[in-house]
């Protein structure tokens, strides 16, 4: 009986000191950026570090007035734009990907491979292989269409991974039934499969939503005339630092987490619902 | 009517009659039909994977063969810009100092390498308890799940502003000076902090950490508590369950989180920029530095041997780790 009460009271403090690490950790990742978000209320005359001189909305007021560096608005506007078209089309090309992969079919082995390979390769060669090229061909990039390709190439294996998990528990019981009963393969699809994979798809949306509004090495060479969001960031960085920047800094974050938010939350819907 | 009639199988049963030829058919129809057609399927996603993934990658292997002209390509092959890489000046002349020594770029990409074991090495320290925590000692589903979501939110977050943010904590007035000095460990700030490689070690860990937090996890969360019931019925210690047991099971994780922050951290250039002042040099610099003067060819020649170096280092740690086995 003592053993049992020492073994257990040793048990709880392995716990105790996991979860203190575990908070440990949380700080680490997450303290830097809280540090960022209390500097931007950072009083007119304060610089980029603390103390604090005063509190106010200086650097807050002076991201939304037109300035002479940058484009902030219109890089953000562009940003979740192309954030926009990269979700539709990786929760499309997954959702696809994912159900062919159902079936064994020639060369699937290869297109997995190659759509995995989007996630090893560095932003840096895409964006060099395509700009060089572009440069030789004479045509001229942009962030809507060369930026929005590679945006996918990067996502498309984060939706499709998702997906195919998705198809991996899912029951093809119920489409056999409806096929059965004589519907038609699209009603097959849209009555059947649609509504019990809808979650999953909102899953593989969120992965193109916020690694394309997020991305910057892929579009460093490839977005042409107008910058999006982390480009204006990084071109900012080779000016004087202002706490304008982290000002920016926690719009775009709170921005990132409002979504995060907003799509965990219609899963969690969905996924109630197909249940 | 008559074929339906006529008989083909004679079973123990009696003489059954053969499907009639329609129904044969409609049966292969169906059949046939189940799903939509691969090839509809799968013929966007790969025209764009073949535009924005192959031709991308083909084309950095066809140009570092071209001719630089200052400002642009043509294409004359050469294999002047791999001789570049290569050799440093003095290469070929038993009499030089450089005799035989790899050249600057050969020794970048050496130091990328290196670093990016560093940044591996410290994430899996940091990561992996915390993976374990995860799977092993909260019991509960939901928090299991709400725990885990906490650490990957950063993930979904811009790596750019999370390195901007280290500013403020390592700057020579940043919190770090500050908290070191008021608990006496140092009597004036420290410049070291920021701008070195310190700040970009530790930059680089708090960025991708959460990339193996995810995978290990995983791994972590499908061992059978069983097993290690029964090893502790066994009497088998906590670090002998860890070590037999727990660790083995755990390593295609390990695997597929190391590849992901390996294959992130060797094309690394902008955190470089922001925490460490654009003073270290990696391939990803390089590569865009030859950009910026116009020399293609040989930023294509750098990108090139930065892919091999990747590739070489994903099949080394496939093979200490066979992941197929646990996917």
């Amino acid at each position: 009986m003592a053993r049992w009460t020492a073994e257990k009271k040793k048990r709880a403090a392995v716990k105790t000191l996991f979860s203190s690490y575990y908070v440990l950790f949380l700080l680490f990742i997450y303290g830097p950026m809280f540090a960022m978000f209390i500097l931007s209320f950072q009083g007119r005359r304060g610089g980029t570090s603390f103390p604090m001189r005063g509190a106010s909305l200086y650097w807050w007021n002076k991201l939304l007035e037109p300035s002479s560096v940058g484009d902030m608005q219109g890089a953000m506007l562009r940003s979740i734009i192309l954030a926009l078209i990269v979700m539709v089309i990786t929760a499309l090309f997954s959702t696809m990907f994912a159900m062919a992969f159902r079936k064994r079919f020639f060369g699937s082995g290869a297109l997995f491979y190659t759509i995995m390979t989007g996630i090893m390769v560095p932003g840096i060669l895409l964006s060099l292989g395509l700009a060089t090229l572009l440069k030789q061909l004479g045509i001229s990039p942009a962030w809507w269409s060369t930026g929005l390709g590679v945006h996918v190439v990067w996502t498309l294996p984060f939706g499709f991974l998702v997906m195919m998990a998705v198809f991996n528990r899912f029951d093809s019981g119920l489409e056999e039934a409806a096929r059965d009963m004589g519907a038609s393969e699209w009603t097959v699809f849209t009555e059947v499969t649609l509504p019990l994979i809808t979650p999953g798809i909102v899953a593989a949306g969120l992965f193109g939503f916020t690694l394309s509004y997020d991305e910057f090495a892929r579009t460093t060479l490839l977005a042409g005339e107008y910058n999006t969001l982390p480009l204006d960031i990084n071109a900012s960085m080779t000016q004087r630092i202002r706490p304008t920047l982290f000002a920016l800094g926690t719009a775009s974050t709170l921005f990132s987490l409002l979504m995060i938010g907003l799509f965990l939350l219609v899963y969690t819907v969905l996924a109630k619902r197909t249940r | 009517m008559e074929r339906a009639i006529e008989t083909r199988h004679r079973g123990l049963i009696g003489v059954q009659p053969a499907p009639p030829e329609a129904v044969v058919e409609t049966a292969q129809r169906v059949r046939r039909e189940a799903g939509f057609p691969v090839g509809w399927l799968i013929a966007p996603g790969v025209a764009w994977l073949i535009l924005f993934l192959v031709v991308p990658l083909a084309s950095i292997i066809v140009f570092s063969f071209w001719t630089s002209t200052g400002h642009g390509m043509t294409p004359d092959p050469t294999l002047r810009y791999y001789h570049e890489y290569f050799s440093s000046e003095g290469f070929f002349d038993p009499e030089s100092k450089k005799f035989l020594e790899p050249g600057i770029f050969i020794r970048t990409l050496w130091s990328t390498f290196r670093f990016t074991l560093t940044v591996m090495f410290f994430c899996l320290l940091l990561g992996y308890p915390i993976a374990y925590f995860l799977a092993m000692q909260v019991h509960s589903f939901k928090w299991q799940m709400a725990l885990f979501l906490l650490c990957m939110v950063p993930f979904w977050t811009s790596y750019l502003i999370r390195a901007v943010a280290w500013l403020p904590m390592l700057g020579r007035r940043g919190l770090l000076n500050d908290f070191l000095m008021s608990i006496g460990v140092i009597d004036k700030p420290s410049t070291v902090l920021l701008y070195s490689e310190f700040s970009y070690t530790m930059a680089l860990v708090q960025l991708y950490v959460v990339l193996c937090v995810g995978p290990i996890f995983f791994s972590l969360a499908k061992i059978d508590k069983d097993i290690l019931e029964a090893a502790r019925d066994m009497g088998a210690t906590s670090f002998q369950t860890f070590r037999e047991i727990v660790a083995p099971l755990s390593l295609p994780g390990v695997a597929i989180g190391m590849i992901f922050i390996f294959v992130m951290i060797m094309g690394e250039f902008a955190t470089a920029v922001v925490v460490y002042g654009g003073k270290t040099t990696t391939v990803g610099t390089v590569i865009l530095n030859y950009y910026a003067v116009a020399n293609y060819p040989f930023a294509a020649v750098n990108a090139l041997m930065l892919m091999i170096a990747m590739m070489i280092g994903v099949v080394i740690i496939l093979r200490i780790v066979d992941i197929r086995s646990q996917l």
